[in-house]
């Protein structure tokens, strides 16, 4: 049967690859050799080696600046959403009656995209904030809070949905038995709950760990980076070093390369030891 | 009747909570027919007297907008877009499983890849080559989406395709089936589940993309997201009026959405997690 369906590739792999491709392969290895050039254009690329890695450091603070941001950011939201999403994954799986519609209301904001809910989040927080005569921009620290509840808000009902799929999963004798044998509920909640959810501990992190450093949208239109890039988070970064000036199209592709290595050492270094922690349990 | 106590508790707690979650949203409802100048200082109370100004924000918005073309692009792109999604990556992800070979390994790990790198990396390459092909339009797009959404959509449609049984699609093949005739009558059947998680993740992110359509096709073309972002334009004063309204009528078919496929939604969103 293989065979057959050997002859019938063009049909079966061929669109879909065509645009792998075009969309990601061909762009993708084309970034990697042009973050060694100085371009304008790709077509004027000239060699410079390591230079443009050297100078995403060296020219000015903003990407060390915007670095520095986003891991902070995303610490905080990391932990932040997926306590919230757990401890609210517990209350919901309760059995209390009619929790089915809170559930819809917390997993909502998930929906709303990224530009809509900076613009949201800007007139709320403008708005307390007007009443001691600042606004988000005044500082840095409201635009990093701002962005902290913003995430917060948008994938704490996401978080909650995965964690409640992975508490339905607990086999009821097992949480029976331990409760016979006399556990009380911590030691539930530690010795069973929390080791049987592991997968979804892992594919939570990896969501909310991927999704805060590539933050984008939010960023954008919530504060813009103001004042004076000081809220720039490395996607806005690498976008402004494309677009807003000119010369420097090399050293944006570098600072995406180095964002790209960044993102995936840590991903799969989580991946790994949340995996490990499954095969465990 | 301790236990009672604790579940009032909890429900007062959850309905604060609920609260919280739905009032950003009441929020900008009540300032969409508010006074643009009276939105940043005061935006948590109602639009009394001369604040009230009915629907003008919601027609100075589409009027500098163009939303409701803005409205149609972000609906033909998503609705194709998804379509190609679902039908080339499940033939992709079959053929993947089916046919073990060096190149179908070495596809699949480059799709899985794929997922991790952001779009940062391939932004400024992707849209100057959209450029050389003239993909730089709302048909050509529906090809870079396919190519984006190749990695989840074939890694999901493989996970699911190991666990069908081989004898099913021999027998089709015995019958007469051809290789085509067999995936659309009998294997496409068996993947609708996985199909539908596809299509729900696959919408929320296109629907809501903002810098691959900007890039690619935002100045010809606007979908909602550019739409919205339009409205804020250089460095000049936003007219919050009309950006109130503008949101709100980008939240209505979210919420319409969501409505008709709530239970498939949170469904598929729990599947689409225990898969990855």
């Amino acid at each position: 049967m293989e065979k057959t369906v050997k002859r019938w590739f063009p049909i079966f792999v061929l669109p879909c690859l065509a645009a792998f491709l075009i969309a990601f392969v061909i762009p993708f290895i084309m970034g990697v050799f042009l973050s060694f050039t100085e371009f304008r254009t790709v077509t004027d690329a000239t060699f410079v080696g390591f230079s443009n890695y050297i100078r995403a450091f060296t020219e000015d603070r903003l990407f060390l600046q915007s670095l520095i941001f986003t891991v902070k950011f995303a610490v905080i939201s990391v932990i932040g959403i997926n306590v919230i999403a757990f401890l609210l994954a517990m209350l919901f799986t309760r059995g209390l009656p009619g929790t089915n519609f809170f559930r819809t209301v917390f997993f909502m904001p998930n929906l709303i995209g990224g530009i809509v809910l900076g613009y949201i989040w800007q007139v709320i927080i403008n708005g307390v904030l007007y009443r001691f005569g600042y606004s988000i921009t005044s500082s840095p620290t409201y635009g990093f809070w701002g962005l902290v509840i913003l995430m917060h808000w948008q994938m704490i009902g996401y978080m909650m949905i995965i964690y409640i799929a992975g508490i339905q999963n607990i086999p009821d004798d097992i949480l029976e038995a331990a409760r016979v044998d006399g556990a009380n509920a911590l030691t539930v909640l530690f010795k069973i709950t929390i080791p049987s959810v592991m997968p979804s501990v892992t594919i939570c992190l990896f969501l909310t760990i991927t999704n805060c450093f590539k933050l984008f949208d939010q960023n954008l239109a919530l504060t813009a980076g103001a004042p004076a890039n000081r809220t720039q988070m490395v996607a806005l970064d690498i976008y402004n070093t494309f677009y807003s000036r000119s010369g420097y199209e090399g050293v944006g592709q570098a600072k995406a390369v180095i964002f790209f290595i960044i993102v995936a050492v840590i991903a799969l270094i989580q991946l790994y030891l949340t995996r490990r922690k499954e095969v465990e349990s | 009747m301790a236990r009672k106590a604790a579940d009032i508790a909890l429900y007062v707690l959850i309905i604060v909570l609920a609260a919280a979650f739905v009032f950003p949203v009441a929020v900008v409802l009540i300032n969409s027919f508010k006074a643009k100048f009276s939105i940043n200082a005061s935006p948590f109370t109602l639009p009394m007297g001369d604040d009230f100004v009915g629907l003008s924000n919601y027609t100075e918005g589409i009027k500098t907008t163009g939303f409701p073309a803005a409205f149609g692009w972000s609906l033909f792109i998503t609705l194709f877009s998804v379509a190609a999604i679902i039908i080339f990556t499940s033939m992709c992800a079959w053929y993947i499983v089916r046919v073990k070979t060096k190149f179908t390994s070495l596809l699949y790990y480059a799709l899985v890849f794929s997922m991790i790198v952001p779009f940062q990396m391939v932004m400024f390459t992707m849209s100057k080559i959209a450029n050389v092909l003239h993909l730089d339009n709302p048909f050509g797009i529906i090809l870079i989406y396919l190519g984006f959404g190749a990695g989840l959509s074939v890694f999901m449609f493989t996970g699911f395709i190991k666990t069908v049984p081989l004898g099913i699609e021999e027998a089709a093949t015995i019958d007469g089936c051809s290789p085509f005739q067999t995936y659309r009558l009998v294997v496409f059947p068996i993947l609708k589940p996985t199909a539908i998680t596809v299509a729900i993740l696959n919408t929320m992110w296109i629907w809501n993309d903002y810098l691959l359509p900007y890039l690619v096709i935002g100045r010809d073309y606007k979908t909602i997201p550019i739409a919205v972002q339009y409205l804020k334009g250089g460095y000049g004063s936003v007219d919050m009026g009309a950006m109130m309204a503008m949101l709100v009528l980008s939240i209505i078919p979210v919420v319409v959405f969501y409505l008709f496929g709530q239970k498939y939604i949170i469904k598929g969103v729990a599947a689409g997690a225990v898969k990855g």
